[in-house]
């Protein structure tokens, strides 16, 4: 735990250095699950604490707009997409391992897990 | 006979309770007795390159366009262009039925090294793909093509089984004809155990090498709640699609005919009770190398086609143009039966592909062009590429099926040159074959010489005779050989000896003609002599009658002078006289 606080300090720290960067995710669901719901919470927290002021947040819900669902090749749910900056990443699942997105969202590289 | 019963109502109930989707597939409608289970998912497996894909393509792009089923294409591996372009090779214009909304194309990219798993998630982005697709064009028909690369891709197995089942749950629920495809994985049906899931259809795919050349054949390995044929069955991909050959499924069902047909030579036609074979019999001619087994086969095909009728000549040792070529030596031009469209070639090696693709082959192209006889040249080639015993099963059964489809089968078959004098079969298969025709040589006088005849001709009063079969330039030629006293002649040996009886013949006849001449002579002569002798009888009897009457009147005379004279000397036994006078009298009277 104590690890943990550390490494999401040193997060932190990389990235005021690139303040101006705006980041766009895209976040895919399917109805108002119990898990797209725990997956909307934990990004958010993520972003509030990570990306604050510098990011913008897409829920998508494919039972309302199915067609949306190939322009982003989804096929699991939920699935958070980080279209800008590049690299675009796809992590699935419900978020629930933060060290994990972080990595997958580039905010934190895999040695420092 | 039990078992049988039961199958068979078992089958009678497959139609009242299953119902299924045609494939529109070449023969696996015949073997499944009827396509796939209509609503429920299909698993179809096999090794890579065994033909999975096409397979499922073709089931979909005929439902679109045979079936008024239209179908949803979920690939995992290609993109839309390259499914386009793979199935092209078929003629299937993917991209045309994508505008007429008959197909829908849908490629799920899953790429792992793009993906980060964090905590749990489910495959409803996929469900939601799936379904939209369904429903927007009211889709029939689903291939998932193949599900496992999402083993491949994700880390969480239980998930994913869950998922699986699942969706093929939802697959039931919309009512689609689901065909899965999947990879063949060692000492299981497919490598991540998807088989246990799909529990309606099961249909294995293979592709095998056996020396050296390869067969694909297909298995349906389980088709709950309908009978199938359990068989393997060849299979071909052809540029027309797909093509399985329900060849083994055929009973002894062909009706005889009394119909006759010509062999194409008419003194073979007057050995089988001058009427030739019966129509949809199977004629085997036997014998050695450059008997003429080919001449006598292209005799029959020329005589087919000019009654207008359609053949198939299938060669396993010339091309086409070389019996073309080779046939127009001995008077039979076969391309003017070809430019008519009448005559087909079918020219393979043998080692081309496997005994049963041949079959399959041959069977193919006898259902498209619809021959009424068909030559096979030679079928000894066959055992070359499968054991005696494999090549029996494969000829009993196109013998089987050309019988049930009534169409007369020429087949020629080698043997071997240094057995001349046993009517073998070097592949055991008389015992099917109606009419066997037996050519061979006879070697006399420094020639050798063809000599054909009749081993046997089921049905019919045929011919026990051995004749010489001669090849000329106007056609082949039967002739009667020679049975004499100097024993079995051919050639120029019979024609020298017919010579020499006939001289003998003529010499023995003019013999008797002089015989003849001469005891007519003789008998001329002896009549002549007979009726000079008679004339002369005559002659000497008249004189010696005369001699004699004139004798008895001087006797008489006499007499009358002794009664005178008595009478003259006054008589003394006068008493006498008038007595001897009257008796004389009498006598004299009678004598004359």
């Amino acid at each position: 735990m104590k690890k943990n606080s550390k490494s999401i300090r040193n997060a932190k720290s990389r990235i005021s250095k690139t303040d101006f960067t705006k980041w766009h995710l895209k976040l895919y669901i399917a109805g108002k699950t119990g898990r797209s719901q725990t997956a909307l919470r934990n990004l958010e927290s993520i972003c509030e604490e990570y990306l604050k002021g510098i990011y913008k947040l897409e829920v998508i819900d494919l039972i309302k707009h199915p067609k949306l669902a190939k322009g982003d090749q989804i096929f699991a749910i939920p699935t958070l997409i980080k279209k800008v900056p590049r690299p675009v990443r796809k992590i699935i699942g419900d978020l629930s391992d933060i060290e994990k997105v972080l990595v997958g969202l580039d905010l934190k590289s895999i040695e420092a897990v | 006979m039990r078992s049988k019963l039961s199958v068979r109502r078992k089958s009678h109930k497959d139609h009242l309770d299953l119902e299924k989707a045609r494939t529109g597939i070449d023969g696996f409608d015949e073997i499944t007795g009827g396509g796939l289970p209509k609503g429920r998912p299909t698993l179809i497996c096999g090794g890579p390159g065994c033909g999975k894909t096409l397979f499922a393509s073709e089931f979909l792009v005929r439902g679109a366009t045979e079936f008024d089923e239209p179908g949803v294409f979920v690939s995992f591996e290609e993109t839309e262009n390259e499914l386009t372009k793979n199935v092209a090779s078929l003629g299937f214009d993917l991209a045309k039925l994508q505008s007429q909304r008959k197909i829908i194309l849908e490629h799920v990219y899953i790429e792992r090294s793009e993906i980060t798993e964090t905590g749990e998630y489910d495959l409803e982005g996929l469900f939601v793909r799936l379904g939209h697709a369904i429903d927007s064009i009211g889709a029939k028909r689903v291939v998932l093509d193949t599900i496992e690369v999402l083993f491949a891709s994700l880390g969480d197995d239980g998930i994913l089984r869950a998922e699986i089942r699942r969706l093929f749950r939802f697959l039931k629920e919309k009512g689609v004809t689901a065909l899965i495809t999947a990879e063949r994985g060692e000492g299981n049906l497919t490598r991540y155990g998807i088989e246990e899931y799909v529990s309606d259809c099961v249909i294995s795919l293979d592709h095998r090498v056996h020396e050296q050349l390869t067969t694909r054949r297909l298995r349906v390995i389980k088709y709950r709640g309908s009978s199938h044929g359990t068989n393997e069955y060849p299979f071909l991909i052809r540029s027309k699609g797909f093509s399985v050959m329900p060849v083994t499924t055929m009973g002894l069902q062909a009706t005889a005919s009394e119909i006759r047909v010509s062999s194409g030579i008419s003194q073979l036609d007057e050995m089988l009770e001058g009427k030739g074979y019966f129509s949809g019999s199977t004629i085997m001619v036997t014998g050695p190398t450059g008997c003429g087994k080919s001449s006598f086969a292209s005799h029959f095909l020329e005589s087919v086609c000019s009654h207008g009728k359609r053949s198939i000549y299938f060669s396993f040792e010339e091309s086409a143009a070389q019996i073309v070529r080779n046939m127009k030596s001995i008077g039979i031009d076969l391309s003017t039966w070809e430019k008519k469209g009448l005559l087909k070639f079918d020219a393979t090696r043998p080692s081309y592909y496997g005994l049963e693709m041949h079959l399959a082959q041959s069977i193919k192209l006898i259902e498209e062009f619809k021959p009424s006889a068909v030559v096979i040249d030679p079928l000894t080639d066959l055992t070359s590429i499968g054991s005696a015993n494999e090549v029996k099963l494969m000829l009993s059964r196109l013998i089987d099926y050309l019988k049930n489809k009534g169409i007369t089968a020429v087949i020629t078959g080698l043997r071997s040159a240094t057995d001349v004098s046993t009517d073998d079969d070097s592949t055991g298969i008389s015992s099917l074959i109606d009419t066997w025709v037996c050519l061979n040589w006879v070697h006399s006088a420094g020639e050798r010489n063809r000599t054909i005849s009749i081993v046997k001709s089921r049905g019919m009063d045929h011919s026990n005779q051995v004749r010489e079969f001669l090849l000329t330039k106007t056609g082949s030629q039967l002739v009667d050989i020679y049975l004499g006293t100097a024993g079995v002649l051919t050639g120029s040996m019979r024609v020298s000896q017919e010579a020499k009886d006939l001289a003998e013949a003529h010499a023995r006849s003019q013999e008797v003609a002089h015989l003849t001449a001469q005891l007519e002579a003789k008998r001329k002569f002896y009549t002549a002599q007979a009726s000079a002798l008679d004339a002369e009888l005559k002659a000497a009897e008249a004189e010696l009658l005369k001699a004699l009457s004139q004798s008895k009147l001087k006797e008489e005379r006499a007499k009358l002078d002794r009664i005178d004279m008595a009478a003259s000397r006054k008589k003394k036994n006068s008493k006498n006289y008038p007595k001897v006078q009257n008796a004389s009298r009498n006598g004299s009277e009678h004598g004359l």
